[in-house]
């Protein structure tokens, strides 16, 4: 448990290491996403507590969103100031990027099937 | 008495351990609404916990510095959090490979729509310039909305607020809004959920399904790299 949880921090540090370096505008937890990928990938091994580390933090996954949603809490003047074009580009631009994103997916898809697809890596 | 009571305030507001466990003590509530009531998705547990905690904070006239004091140790789990995505994409990897290329189109599509939809609509709403780069990145994970939102010339504090926002927004009406589109494939919803609202929404999706879960967390990833690359150029383009 403690040795994965170790892996998944130490992943975490490498990634914030090489943004830093390189200036690239991803954040670090996403490059060490990438990097703990291709460990897994490459050693095509699934430890059994790497998976019940990551259960435990995808269970309450949710929650660790809060803290920061609670910032919303520094702009509320703002925010009150131009609540109309604020709600209309969150609810409608979010509905209508849901419903792009899924119809597209789902139709080229079931377009490409499996087998039909030659372009595939 | 009431002497006493501000000591003991004054104690517990400068100590991390009281904010910690409102926050809990705040989702658990959201949770238990959440199931009391149904499962309606306008319960969101995140949006009722952060509405309440608002509440208080200005209730007790606490600064969210303060509040962020204790709440950090939540908040400093979302980094680890989010490298162990890589375990739900490594397992459906068999299934990312047989997709790759509807992948790579409903990225490129969704991820045009979620910034044309957010500059389009707070335009027609009579948004000013300043706001519609301030919203422009509003579907991405909050550090590379604010680091985008700080090259383009956007407010990155109000884009934080605005990614946030999407996220929850994207959690509640998901739902609803691919029943209605009859998008049933979970690797689709996935998709979905991971390019319009990021990790709230993939949040959301993981509760529902693996698949949708580890669809949207690459998604995710993806979206935000990909904005962080066009957005740039469009503003550029534009002026």
């Amino acid at each position: 448990m403690l040795g994965n949880l170790t892996l998944i921090l130490l992943c975490q540090l490498i990634g914030e290491i090489i943004t830093k370096v390189t200036k690239l505008p991803v954040p670090g937890p996403v490059i060490g996403m990438v990097i703990l990928f291709c460990g897994l990938f490459f050693s095509k091994k699934m430890p059994a507590e790497l998976e019940s580390v990551a259960g435990f933090l995808h269970r309450y996954l949710p929650l660790l969103f809060v803290p920061a949603g609670v910032g919303v809490i520094t702009n509320l003047d703002l925010m009150l100031r131009s609540w109309a074009p604020l709600a209309g580009a969150i609810i409608i631009g979010t509905a209508i990027t849901v419903a792009v994103t899924g119809l597209v997916m789902q139709l080229a898809s079931r377009r490409l099937k499996p087998g039909q697809q030659e372009l595939q890596p | 008495m009431s002497g006493d009571i501000t000591q003991l305030w004054v104690y517990l507001s400068t100590s991390p351990l009281l904010w910690l466990t409102v926050t809990l003590l705040a989702y658990q509530l959201g949770v238990w609404v959440f199931q009391r009531f149904g499962f309606s998705p306008i319960l969101n547990p995140v949006l009722t916990a952060v509405l309440v905690l608002v509440i208080l904070l200005k209730l007790t006239g606490t600064e969210y510095q303060a509040y962020f004091k204790g709440a950090q140790f939540i908040h400093f789990l979302l980094g680890p959090a989010t490298v162990a995505l890589a375990i739900p994409l490594y397992r459906e990897v068999a299934t990312i490979r047989k997709t790759f290329v509807p992948i790579l189109i409903s990225l490129v599509i969704g991820s045009l729509a979620a910034m044309v939809s957010a500059v389009g609509i707070a335009w027609a709403l009579g948004g000013e310039r300043l706001l519609l780069l301030t919203l422009a990145p509003k579907s991405v994970t909050t550090p590379i909305a604010m680091g985008i939102s700080e090259q383009i010339g956007g407010l990155p504090a109000l884009t934080a607020v605005a990614v946030v926002l999407t996220g929850i927004t994207g959690a509640v009406i998901g739902d609803l809004v691919l029943n209605w589109m009859r998008v049933h494939d979970e690797t689709a919803r996935g998709m979905a959920f991971g390019v319009a609202s990021h990790g709230i929404g993939t949040a959301h999706a993981m509760q529902k399904s693996r698949v949708s879960g580890a669809f949207s967390a690459l998604a995710m990833a993806l979206n935000g790299l990909l904005t962080a690359l066009l957005l740039p150029v469009l503003v550029s383009l534009l002026r």
